[in-house]
């Protein structure tokens, strides 16, 4: 691999490096305490939930939702209600929340993929609709989730917002646990990476360089191991973080190895070839906008646990970000590519430049245009490396 | 006055890896009626295209020569300016807006400030009148007919001043009357001066109309045939279009065709997925024998695409009616994996737009009708789809450096190539290939005949869809021939030549 394809590969890793360099040495090392560290994850948990369901549906073709903001706000309220109102028991709450969503999703997937209504229109009818409904249910005020010891709010907060301790290991200082964590997580890529390759081996099929495979692997592991050795300084293992990497590596999974993640790119590469190719498209479409409410429901239940309350304004321009991270992180505004990794990595982009900016103190509308214009520049340089290499475009 | 109003001399045109055009002349008389005949891909339109500025100055080599004055039109403007107006044959009016919005569109009336609508639909009115139209200015084109549409096409090039009007196929989607009138009109604008050049396929509408006839083969010129008396006899313009010899441009084979039969269609009916009073498909029946290659032969628009695909899982259509037997059971296919599993394949005509994805790898595309063929629980072994890849490349001798290249970037023989190795992949008994070698170049196209043949001598059926009668009859044990929907003739490849195919259309067009 040469430098030239190096850098198309990884641009945005690239970038993400320099960024977090600048904005580290701007906040005179601020960025990385502990706290502000294990905080980027949390604050952007939402984020990267939200972007590998949207992932999928902006592979089908480009195509967005606009509603998740809203389904936020919706599944969030009816969670809160339930806990305050009903007292109800908080696993029980979950998976009502989690059908509820997944029920929005296939209210817009039958529209989109059956009836053909173009997705812009009808998750904007959903961002306006699912809003609404929010707020009537909160009744336009504030409702907090009860933090009293015992109480069910409680034992909802400790499910998505508490952090992992595992008593004995754990010290008041330093706890263990998380850089025990991480160390497996590190040793764990090796293996799997070693036996990936035997087998390759074996069966005398093609390698990638062992050079280039294992100088990626020993850069993540490196990575794994600071930051569970930074956040181990602070509180230990956010629940909330066990919960956004399950996701992660679940949409990373589906998306890479399985043939129902394939049909999701082949919709978005030529729905026509793909129809004549005998897979049903109008469920791949169906699917993805019905996923995409699941996360949306999903990252509902961990904001609020995160802020401890939902209110009227809840979740909103989380599309937005999530729409971002997608397209910063390299997705074909046409569909038919992109990946859960980039993803992730224009994801945690974002949430450096917001926090990097709130630590300095910033204005928040800064951070708007510093936003806007991150991405305005990702997907110009997405359309034009693709026309120099003349894909399509 | 020059002797001629326009000549074109030894024009060239090359697209990747295909000769379009090879050193044609044209010359054209000052108010004759001239026809351009000749199969499709001939290379008509593209003649037509150098012409009109749409294959820009530079694109083509030799030169064009307008009213006596060497021109390089860059644009279609260009041309326009010089009152050189093509009408295509797919219509180019935009259904929401009015006759006379369409007739100034991009030559719009300007008053002083803006658009001068009064100008617009007076003036527009003035050139309906010309062409014979009686309809409001102000009425929507999607409310009026081919017919009309047709001659607002006509009145939109009048207003453009225009001395030479080509038309493409201009009677391709009119009726009889509508047909007739249109062709009257080109007389009595002939009579008025106007030169035009007419393409088309209806060898008794160019009797009719056209002064000079020249027959375009394969990208060149072939004659130039006279006809002031109006009175040619349509087999010498037949002989002229498709007499060439045949060589050895298709490898032989062995003609084993077996008695079982592979799949029949009886009363196969289709009607037009929008205007579902149309029928696409009417009522036609076809077999093939295991062993076999079957040719479909027949105009573009005749039904033959829109028939594979309805039968390949109602890709196409609706109400579609008749019976489908496979190996002699009864098939009833709902949708594309139905047919896929009863072991129909369909090679799509146009690979680029609904056959692969381009973005995609070789691998992936190769792997994409059957992908569980490769998958355990559902899980993707990409080894065994690259295992799977390399085998189909190395039988198909594909020229790429990786099966991870992506497909857009292979030329079109070797897109082809994969297109076939995805339904080879699928293992289906009865292959159906829509045009499989057009675009790509003579030696691509010899290893796909072989290809062809390697398939029936295991038994499979194919069927061939293409529109180069030599290739149907090179290649074919049987060929049906269709046109406007029906089924017209069939013969046996060895009694078959290109002036019967092309008789049989033309006499189920009088009809």
């Amino acid at each position: 691999m040469n430098t030239k394809t190096f850098i198309k590969k990884y641009t945005m890793v690239i970038a993400l490096v320099v960024v977090f360099i600048f904005f580290s040495m701007w906040t005179e090392g601020r960025l990385l305490y502990p706290q502000n560290l294990s905080n980027l994850l949390i604050q952007n948990a939402y984020v990267l939930v939200l972007a590998c369901g949207m992932l999928m549906c902006i592979l089908t073709g480009g195509n967005i939702d606009l509603s998740v903001g809203s389904t936020v706000c919706l599944v969030g309220a009816v969670a809160a209600q339930m806990l305050t109102k009903h007292n109800m028991d908080p696993l029980i709450v979950i998976c009502l929340c989690l059908v509820f969503a997944c029920l929005i999703g296939m209210w817009q997937g039958f529209w989109i993929g059956y009836i053909h209504i173009p997705p812009f229109i009808c998750t904007l009818a959903g961002m306006f609709l699912f809003r609404g409904f929010g707020r009537a249910i909160l009744d336009s005020k504030t409702i907090a989730i009860p933090q009293t010891e015992g109480s069910v709010g409680k034992r909802f907060l400790d499910i998505f917002a508490s952090y992992i301790e595992v008593p004995g290991v754990d010290t008041d200082k330093v706890k263990w646990s998380a850089f025990i964590l991480g160390i497996i997580i590190a040793a764990a890529l090796v293996v799997i990476t070693v036996l990936n390759r035997i087998k390759k081996a074996k069966k005398g099929y093609k390698q990638a360089s062992a050079l280039s495979q294992f100088a990626k692997v020993i850069v993540i592991d490196f990575l794994v191991l600071a930051y569970t050795w930074k956040i181990a300084h602070y509180k230990g293992i956010p629940v909330m973080a066990i919960w956004v990497l399950a996701v992660v590596l679940i949409y990373a999974f589906i998306t890479s190895k399985t043939a129902f993640g394939r049909y999701f790119y082949a919709v978005g590469g030529n729905e026509k070839a793909t129809k004549l190719s005998g897979i049903d498209t109008k469920k791949v479409y169906f699917l993805a906008y019905t996923s995409m409410s699941l996360l949306a429901g999903l990252s509902g239940l961990l904001v609020a646990a995160r802020v401890g309350s939902v209110n009227g304004d809840t979740g909103n321009s989380f599309e937005m970000d999530a729409i971002g991270s997608c397209f910063i992180g390299g997705a074909s505004a046409y569909g038919g590519s992109g990946t859960v990794g980039g993803v992730v990595v224009g994801a945690i982009l974002l949430g450096v430049i917001n926090q990097g900016m709130s630590i300095k103190g910033l204005d928040n509308n800064w951070q708007y245009v510093v936003k806007g214009a991150v991405l305005l520049i990702a997907v110009i340089f997405d359309v034009v490396s693709n026309k120099k290499t003349g894909k399509a475009g | 006055m020059a002797e001629y109003i326009l000549e074109m001399k030894n024009i060239t045109k090359e697209f990747p890896g295909v000769k379009a055009l090879d050193n044609v002349n044209l010359q054209v008389r000052p108010g004759e009626i001239h026809a351009l005949v000749g199969e499709n891909g001939a290379g008509k339109s593209t003649l037509m295209n150098v012409l009109s500025g749409t294959y820009p100055f530079g694109s083509y080599t030799g030169d064009i020569v307008y009213n006596g004055e060497v021109c390089q039109f860059k644009t279609l403007h260009d041309s326009e300016e010089k009152g050189i107006v093509i009408i295509h044959q797919e219509l180019a009016l935009i259904p929401e807006l009015s006759i006379g919005e369409n007739m100034f569109l991009g030559n719009e009336r300007k008053g002083r400030f803006g658009i001068d609508w009064d100008k617009t639909y007076y003036e527009a009115g003035e050139h309906m009148k010309q062409v014979g139209l009686k309809e409001e200015a102000t009425t929507l084109i999607k409310d009026i007919g081919t017919g009309k549409q047709q001659l607002v096409e006509i009145a939109k090039a009048l207003s453009k001043n225009v001395k030479l009007l080509i038309l493409d196929e201009p009677t391709s989607s009119l009726n009889e009357e509508d047909s007739r009138m249109l062709l009257d009109l080109l007389l009595s604008f002939k009579k008025d001066g106007m030169t035009s050049i007419i393409i088309s396929h209806k060898l008794n509408e160019i009797a009719y109309v056209a002064d000079k006839i020249t027959v375009l083969r394969d990208g060149s010129t072939i004659e130039t045939i006279d006809n002031e008396g109006h009175n040619i006899d349509e087999a010498r313009i037949i002989r002229g279009m498709v007499g060439r010899e045949l060589s050895d441009r298709y490898p032989s084979r062995e003609h084993n065709v077996s008695d079982k039969v592979g799949m029949e269609v009886k009363n196969w009916s289709v009607h037009h997925p929008i205007y579902n009073e149309k029928k696409v498909v009417d009522n036609v029946s076809f077999n093939v024998h295991r062993g076999e290659i079957v040719g479909f032969s027949g105009l573009q628009g005749a039904g033959r695409t829109e028939l594979a695909m309805s039968i390949f899982g109602r890709s196409y259509g609706t109400n579609i009616s008749g019976e489908l037997r496979i190996d002699g059971k009864d098939k009833s296919l709902r949708n594309v994996r139905d047919a896929i599993e009863a072991g129909l394949a369909y090679v799509t005509e146009d690979r680029k737009g609904n056959g692969l994805i381009l973005e995609q790898s070789i691998a992936q595309n190769t792997t994409m009708a059957r992908l569980e063929k490769v998958c355990s629980k559902g899980i993707v072994d990409i080894n065994k789809e690259n295992a799977v890849a390399e085998d189909y490349k190395e039988k198909l001798r594909t020229k790429t450096p990786s099966v991870q290249q992506a497909v857009g970037n292979l030329s079109g023989g070797n897109q082809q190539k994969v297109l076939l190795a995805k339904w080879m992949f699928a293992d289906p008994e009865v292959l159906i290939l829509d045009e499989p070698t057009r675009g790509i170049d003579v030696g691509a196209k010899y290893e796909i005949y072989c290809i062809m043949n390697d398939l029936v001598a295991q038994g499979k059926s194919v069927i061939m869809i293409s529109s180069e009668m030599p290739e149907l009859l090179g290649m074919c044990d049987r060929i049906y021939v269709m046109n406007e929907g029906r089924m017209v003739a069939e013969m046996p490849a060895s009694e078959a030549t290109q002036e019967k195919i092309m008789s049989a259309i033309l006499q189920s067009d009088k009809k």
